[in-house]
This record gives structure tokens, C-alpha cells and sequence, in this order.
């Protein structure tokens, strides 16, 4: 693979400044070390538990009926709902991408526009609008239409990298248009499928809003349900020991599917530029297909809003309240996001300029708990204070941990994309002016990844805009955010109370989702 | 008859009102067997000239016949895949997520009962190793992976080879001997071949008819011999080699120059005409072995190059004009800097339009 290729060519001359500066590696290879460490609490949590309280009740929490339904739900959910958001998301891409579509780049941006509207939002909307809805085909439903740009982001973003001198060859080789797709086009896209797939998967496993307006249980679910009748009794943590195997599940069958092919452009010279796909008498249908979706992932939110808001008039605004609310999810946001990045730094410094046996062990860990529902980690935490440190119970500090832990993978990315484009004779050359190791960091690569550390703590505050589970249970007494102001609202049926909340946390994700949209693009090269 | 031929072949690219005509009117006759190459600076439109013969884009106007059939009129298309034209692009174009097998497979229908002698056979034909059919494109180099292309283009047995810069991203060594390879595989093969390129030296060496093309348009075609000796006008004489250019009187088949009376190969009478000596036709000798004949020049400077050096020299004729000129010679034995010598012409001009 080039990836490695390319690190063992960076380890080799990581390798010969290591002499050069010991110190600094060091330094930041530790920090990167209790970071992980950090990390990995939760589930080191879960697992002892789990054997703290012995095989036989362990056995008997687990493989009992109800466990039993959860896991067939929750495996209805992902074979249906992945494969639906993958086909929909590759024919989206390949019409916004790939063909003469009438306002594709539009079109594109609606497509990725239903991200800024949280998930319970979306089933909010959906279940105001037709009461009867529950079960899992509404599930599905919403889940497709709430997580379907995760899938599309990166699929257009794949298709736009294509190399058209690929489909050239394939069409030059006696293979018609529907041959090259399937033959040359769709097995490119893998990398991007998996991916996307894997977030998608990740993410219904993690849902609790959405799934409790449906009234369709899952892990997740049950496990909120558990902790607030029985607190963190041991139900709860087997409930979420698993969740952790259905994750980790995911994770490997995500990393057998995508294999270790590799995708990148064979040879060098720049590739030509894309011809768009003429769509001819198909034009019609296929512009109705991308009203349809838009309606429906858009429209249907938006048009609830709207209609509470105007059902609710004046008095629903109660400024105080909302104000309140804004200023409590700001506090917890920008902490939360100042935090992460904070914590996202050694790592991603390693990981580009120190690749090795290390990084790649503590890259895996990071990448693992990533992937582990918020509600885990609010149930470690919440075990593990009030276990052992209770003063800290239901404090700022904890939330906030909570916070990075979950949102910590979001951070590194980015970050780790702006330090690859700093560089390192920059660092070099600030050391050969005279400035210590940590200093010359600091004064050319963190500067310079400045944009990208940005994006990440936009990505993770729009993460904690939009966290209902983990500030549930673990956020000091008396907070109430926009979400869980929605959430109070929306339990007591008063939708339209609830309006409000959720315009403000739709308004305030549109700019974030716009910004995701611009480094797809620019991820593009475009 | 001719085995190709384009006529009148236009397509323009961009907005309404704002339309770039990347190929302008083309007429080309291609014989069957014959290995044509088409070559112009970049963006001259070789590529697009190409890229309308394989199929991939439909042209404005104008006609392509292949052997009788049309592929492209007013009210024809037949689409790239089914076409019997076989492509080698640049880079080799191999699919990144197959094996060499596959690779060269790709073309082969997958229940074909020889499909795996063809393919071991195919990768023979190209000069590779049977034991490479299991390895993946990038664990081959640039000059394998461009022989694997030809392998998987030939599979289709096309009656038409396309090659799109094929070896433009090979190094230099390395270009000249998969040239010699490629033709020589092509040959056998018995496939009519276009290449294009921006490599004079390549199109000179590859082809039996080369076209020189510039901003859409064909300037002239011929024989690579042709072209080089008797080009059209400045551009395609400059564009093919080092060349001096000269204003002359011609008179009586004889060109009055800077270099004295030069025979050309023009009876017409002409009073202020251009032509064209190719370096290799110009003498320069030094002292005592000064032949008769031909003007004295000084040398005013010297640029040593290895084996060559590049020489200015300040001519002065009988007829009482004088003019500098730049000359490379071979480095071994060249006049020093303020000697004087005698510069000869052998051969004769060639008339420039």
C-alpha cells in the first residue's frame, strides 16, 4: 500500500533526526501515551466489570431473551439501513459528480445539508408528521435519511478523484457503460464505501433519540432505560460489554472488506479532466429522485419546525430559558472542543512526523474507542466516579473528559491532515535559528495547522451540539443544553416548546455542515 | 483506399460564446499498416484528435471512417466499445484493483476457453515474464506497466492502435528501446498504429507518415524524411529540428543568402523569399585546411556543452553584407574564440512558404 510505503520512507528519516532530538519525540510520545491511556478507561472499565461480577451472572445477564431481541433489532437495523444509505449515496454521487445533472453542485450540497439536522430531529419531525410511525421500518427510514451523507461525502469525493483514463481503457476494451460502473467505477469506491458504511453502522449502533421517538429498541436504548431504573447496576454495564462486541464486530468486518487492495492512480502525470455523463430522456426522473430525497431528509424537518414555531407563536420563545441554554451548550462545547484538540495533538504529530510500532499501537486504540457509543463511555465514567472519585460526579471536568474521549478520532483527523501540509523543514529551520524543539514546534507546525485544528474543534463542538446520551448522565446538575431542553420538551409531548431548541441547533450546525462540505471538496482537490 | 480517414473533423470545447475550437477541420488518410504519428506542442489538440477516433468524444462536424465503415458523421456515432481501436495511454491506465491477469483479461470475454493461454501468450508477445500475470500494477515499473497496456489492448486483436504519449513519462533511456519494442510488436502484429506525441524525435523515429499539427489544425503530412528536409513554412522546420533560416533571392534555382549562392531546390524567382538549411548541411573549417569556396566567418564566442559547443560566428560575404549566426558543432577540433575559418554549404536550401 502507499500509505506505508509512504510512513516507512518518513520512519526512515524520522529515524535519523531522532538523534537529533530525543527530547522532543519523547516528550510528545508520552503525552500521546497517557492521552490513549485515557482513552482506553471506558472500556478497560466495561471489561472488568464484566469480570469483577463473575461468569455466572455475567451469563445470566447476557444470554437471556431480551438480549437476545436487542441483537436481532439491532442486526434488522444495520443490514437494512447500511446497504440503503450505500446505494442511495453512490447513485446521489454519481449523478452530482459524474453527470450533466442541472444544478449538481446545488443538488450536491442539499445532499449533505441533512447533516445539520441531528438525528432525533430528523425522527422528531418525522413521527409529529405521522403519529403512527414506529418500529423498524420507520427506524430505517429515518436512519437512512438522517445518516445517508456520511456515505455520500466520501463517495463523491472518491468519484471526483477517479482517473477517467481508467474508464477510457475499460470503454476502449469492448466494456459498455454499465460494464465500466460495475467493473472499473463501483470496485474504486471501495475504500469510500467501507468507510462511510463503517461510520454509518457506528453510528445507528451509538443513536438513542432517534430510536426512542420510533419506539424501536436497541442497545443503546435499553441501556439509557436500564441506567435510569436501575442506575449503573450490572444489567446496564453487560448491556454495554455487548454493544462493545457489536462494535468492535463492525470494526472487523468493516477491515475485511475493505482489504488491502490498493486504489491509488498507478503511474504519474496529472489526470484529465472528468467528462460528464450525458443523462439524455433520464434527466426528468433522476432530478425528481434528488426532490424526493430532499424533501424528505429536508423538507420534512424543516416544514415541522415551521409548523410548531407557528402553532407555538410568541410564547414559546422564552428567552430566558433559551438564553440560558445557549449559554450552558457554548460553555460545554468550546470546552469540550478546546480539550479534544488539545489531546488530539501528540497524536497527530506522531503520526505523520514519528510514524512507527508505537504510533501505529496507540493510532489502533484511539481508532477502536472512537468507535464506542457515547453511552459507554458515559457509563464508565459515571461507574468510575462514583465508585472511586465521587467529588467528581456530575462535574464540569467529567463531562468535558467525557467529551474529548468521544469525540477525540475527530480532532485527530483533521488536525493530522494540516500537519501532513506543514513542512518539517520548517520545523528544522526554526531549530537551526536557535529555537528549542518544543518551542520550534510550536512557532511553525501547530501555527500552520491552525486551519485544520479549527475545522476539528468546529467538527467536535458540532458533536456536542448535538449529544443528548452522554449529557444525560453525566453533565453536573442543572444543566439543561439546547438538546436536552429539546429532549425535556419533547418527552412531555410539547412539541411545540420544543420548536425553538430545535431550530437554534439546526441553524447553529448548517455553517459546520458547510464547512464539512467545503473539505470534501478541497480533500478533492477542488 | 485508405485504411482511416478523418475528414474534416471538428470539436470545440467551452460556453456559448466563449467556444475554443480544439480541433479545427482535420483531414488525415492513414494506410493500412502504417504507423502514423501525430505531433504538435501541447495543446495543440493531438489528444482530443485521438480522443475522437477512440470514441470517447463526438465531433462537431466532419467524418471518421475505419476501413469502409463510418464510426462518426452526421448521422453516425459508434460509442468506444464498439470500436476496434485499441488505446495505450500515457500512463498505462492499468486498473489499480486488478492483476496483471486481469488486467490483460479485461478485454477478453471471462467464459472464453483459451482466455488464459491468450493471456499468458499476449504477456510473452510483450516481453515479460509469465511469473508477473500475478502481480498487482504498482509493483511494476513505469516500462512494465506500459508493456502490460499494449498486452491488454492487443487482447481485443483491434484493427486500429491508439497511443496517447505512451512513453513520454519512461526516462530517456529507457523511451528509445520500449519505442523500438512497441513498434516492433505492432508490426508483427500487423496493427495500424497512430501514435501521438510532442516528441519531434519520437514521431521522426516511430513513424512511416508523420503530421505536424498546431492549434487544431494539420499543417503538413508526410514522410518523416519529407518533412524534416522539405517542410512547409517556419513553424513545422523549427518545430522538427535545429534549423537556420535565412532570407534569400532566388534566381535561376540558386538562393543569394548570407552564405554566399546557395543551390535551392525552387526554380521560381523570388525577391525576398526564406529558406532552410538544417545544421548538418554546414561546413566549418579552420586555417590552412581551409577549403575554396563558400565565406569567411570569425568566431565570437564559444559555449562548451560536453560533446558539442555552441558556436557564434560573425559572417561577412563577397556581396558586402554581414549578419551572426549560431552554429553547434562537434566540441573536438572547433575554432577557438577570434580565430577565423570558412564556413561551406552542402546539399541544397529548401524554399520555406
Amino acid at each position: 500500500m502507499q500509505a506505508s510505503a509512504d510512513s516507512t520512507l518518513i520512519a526512515a528519516s524520522a529515524s535519523s533526526r531522532q538523534s537529533a532530538a530525543p527530547l522532543r519525540l519523547s516528550w510528545i510520545g508520552l503525552a500521546a501515551v497517557l492521552v490513549t491511556l485515557l482513552a482506553l478507561i471506558p472500556l478497560g472499565f466495561i471489561l472488568w466489570v464484566t469480570v469483577q461480577t463473575g461468569w455466572e451472572t455475567a451469563a445470566a445477564l447476557i444470554f437471556r431473551p431480551r438480549v437476545g431481541e436487542l441483537l436481532v433489532n439491532t442486526l434488522l437495523l444495520e443490514v437494512l439501513a447500511v446497504p440503503a444509505c450505500a446505494a442511495l449515496s453512490v447513485a446521489l454521487a454519481w449523478l452530482t459528480e459524474r453527470s450533466d445533472l442541472p444544478g449538481a453542485r446545488l443538488w450536491a450540497w442539499l445532499c449533505v445539508a441533512p447533516l445539520a439536522v441531528p438525528a432525533f430531529i430528523h425522527s422528531y419531525a418525522w413521527v409529529t408528521i405521522v403519529p403512527g410511525l414506529n418500529g423498524l421500518g420507520a427506524g430505517v427510514l429515518v436512519s437512512v435519511l438522517a445518516y445517508f451523507p456520511f456515505l455520500y461525502l466520501p463517495v463523491s469525493a472518491a468519484l471526483r478523484r477517479l482517473d477517467p483514463a481508467l474508464e477510457d481503457a475499460a470503454a476502449a476494451l469492448g466494456h459498455g457503460p454499465w460494464s465500466v460502473f460495475f467493473r472499473v467505477v463501483l470496485p474504486q469506491l471501495r475504500l469510500a464505501l467501507c468507510g462511510g458504511a463503517l461510520l454509518v453502522g457506528l453510528h445507528l449502533l451509538a443513536e438513542y433519540g432517534l430510536f426512542v421517538f420510533v419506539r424501536f429498541d436497541t442497545f443503546t436504548t435499553a441501556i439509557v432505560d436500564q441506567f435510569q431504573s436501575t442506575f449503573n447496576g450490572p444489567a446496564a454495564n453487560m448491556l454495554a460489554g455487548v454493544l462493545i462486541a457489536c462494535c468492535f464486530a463492525l470494526l472487523a468486518l468493516e477491515m475485511l472488506a475493505r482489504g488491502d487492495e490498493r486504489y491509488a492512480r498507478v503511474g504519474s502525470g496529472a489526470a484529465r479532466r472528468l467528462v460528464p455523463a450525458s443523462l439524455g430522456r433520464a434527466t426528468w426522473p433522476c432530478l425528481l429522485l434528488f426532490a424526493l430525497v430532499t424533501l424528505l431528509s429536508l423538507g420534512v424537518p424543516f416544514y415541522t419546525i415551521a409548523r410548531w414555531l407557528w402553532a407555538g407563536g410568541l410564547q414559546v420563545w422564552r428567552l430566558d430559558e433559551i438564553s440560558a441554554a445557549l449559554g450552558h451548550t457554548t460553555v460545554l462545547a468550546l470546552g469540550g472542543a478546546l480539550l479534544a484538540t488539545l489531546a488530539a495533538i501528540p497524536m497527530a504529530w506522531l503520526s505523520i512526523r514519528a510514524p512507527g510500532r508505537l504510533q501505529r499501537v496507540l493510532e489502533g486504540c484511539n481508532y477502536m474507542v472512537g468507535a464506542l457509543p457515547g453511552v459507554v463511555v458515559a457509563l464508565a465514567l459515571v461507574t468510575l466516579t462514583v465508585r472511586y472519585l465521587l467529588p467528581l460526579y456530575q462535574t464540569l471536568a467529567t463531562i468535558l473528559v467525557a467529551y474529548m474521549l468521544m469525540f477525540l478520532p475527530r480532532a485527530i483527523i483533521s488536525l493530522r491532515a494540516s500537519i501532513a501540509q506543514a513542512p518539517v523543514e520548517l520545523e528544522q529551520a526554526a531549530m537551526n535559528l536557535g529555537r528549542k524543539p518544543l518551542d520550534a514546534l510550536w512557532s511553525t507546525t501547530i501555527r500552520l495547522s491552525a486551519p485544520g485544528a479549527a475545522a476539528g474543534m468546529a467538527l467536535v463542538a458540532l458533536g456536542i451540539l448535538n449529544e443528548l446520551t452522554a449529557t444525560q448522565m453525566l453533565a453536573p446538575n442543572g444543566t439543561r443544553t439546547l438538546a436536552l431542553a429539546f429532549w425535556a420538551y419533547s418527552g412531555e409531548i410539547d412539541y411545540a416548546a420544543a420548536a425553538p431548541y430545535a431550530l437554534i441547533m439546526v441553524a447553529a450546525s448548517l455553517p459546520l455542515t458547510w464547512l464539512l462540505y467545503v473539505q470534501s471538496k478541497k480533500m478533492a482537490g477542488q | 483506399m485508405s485504411f482511416l480517414e478523418l475528414s474534416g473533423l471538428r470539436k470545440s470545447y467551452g460556453p456559448v460564446g466563449a467556444r475554443v475550437a480544439a480541433v479545427d477541420g482535420v483531414d488525415l488518410a492513414v494506410a493500412s499498416g502504417g504507423r502514423t504519428a501525430i505531433v504538435g506542442p501541447s495543446g495543440c489538440g493531438k489528444t482530443t484528435l485521438l480522443r475522437l477516433i477512440a470514441g470517447f468524444e463526438r465531433p462537431d462536424a466532419g467524418s471518421i471512417e475505419l476501413d469502409g465503415t463510418r464510426l462518426a458523421g452526421p448521422d453516425a456515432f459508434v460509442p468506444a466499445y464498439r470500436r476496434p481501436i485499441g488505446l495505450v495511454a500515457q500512463d498505462g491506465a492499468l486498473f489499480p484493483h486488478l492483476s496483471i491477469a486481469a488486467n490483460i483479461g479485461f478485454g477478453i470475454a471471462r467464459d472464453a476457453p483459451d482466455r488464459q493461454a491468450r493471456i499468458a501468450e499476449l504477456v510473452r508477445l510483450v516481453g515479460l515474464d509469465e511469473a508477473f500475470l500475478q502481480r498487482r500494477p504498482h509493483q511494476l515499473s513505469g516500462g512494465q506497466q506500459q508493456r502490460v497496456a499494449l498486452a491488454r489492448a492487443l487482447a481485443r486483436k483491434p484493427r486500429l492502435m491508439l497511443l496517447d504519449e505512451p512513453f513520454s513519462a519512461l526516462d530517456t533511456g529507457l523511451r528509445a528501446s520500449m519505442r523500438k519494442a512497441v513498434a516492433g510488436v505492432l508490426e508483427a502484429a500487423g496493427v495500424t498504429t497512430i501514435l501521438v506525441t510532442h516528441d519531434q524525435a519520437e514521431a521522426l523515429s516511430f513513424a512511416d507518415q508523420v503530421a505536424v499539427m498546431r492549434a487544431g489544425s494539420l499543417i503538413q503530412a508526410g514522410t518523416p524524411r519529407d518533412l524534416y528536409l522539405r517542410p512547409r513554412n517556419r513553424m513545422v522546420a523549427e518545430f522538427l529540428g535545429e534549423a537556420i533560416i535565412l532570407p534569400a533571392r532566388i534566381e535561376d534555382g540558386r538562393a543569394h543568402c548570407l552564405l554566399g549562392v546557395v543551390p535551392v531546390d525552387s526554380t521560381v524567382r523570388h525577391e525576398a523569399a526564406e529558406i532552410l538549411l538544417r545544421p548538418e548541411q554546414i561546413g566549418l573549417e579552420a586555417g590552412a585546411a581551409a577549403p575554396a569556396g563558400g565565406v569567411d566567418v570569425v568566431v565570437t564566442d564559444s559555449e562548451f556543452s560536453g560533446p558539442t559547443c555552441t558556436l557564434s560566428v560573425r559572417v561577412a560575404n563577397g556581396a558586402g553584407e554581414a549578419g551572426a549566426l549560431v552554429l553547434r558543432r562537434a566540441a573536438a577540433g572547433a575554432p577557438e574564440v577570434g580565430t577565423s575559418a570558412r564556413l561551406t554549404v552542402s546539399g541544397s536550401a529548401h524554399l520555406l512558404d
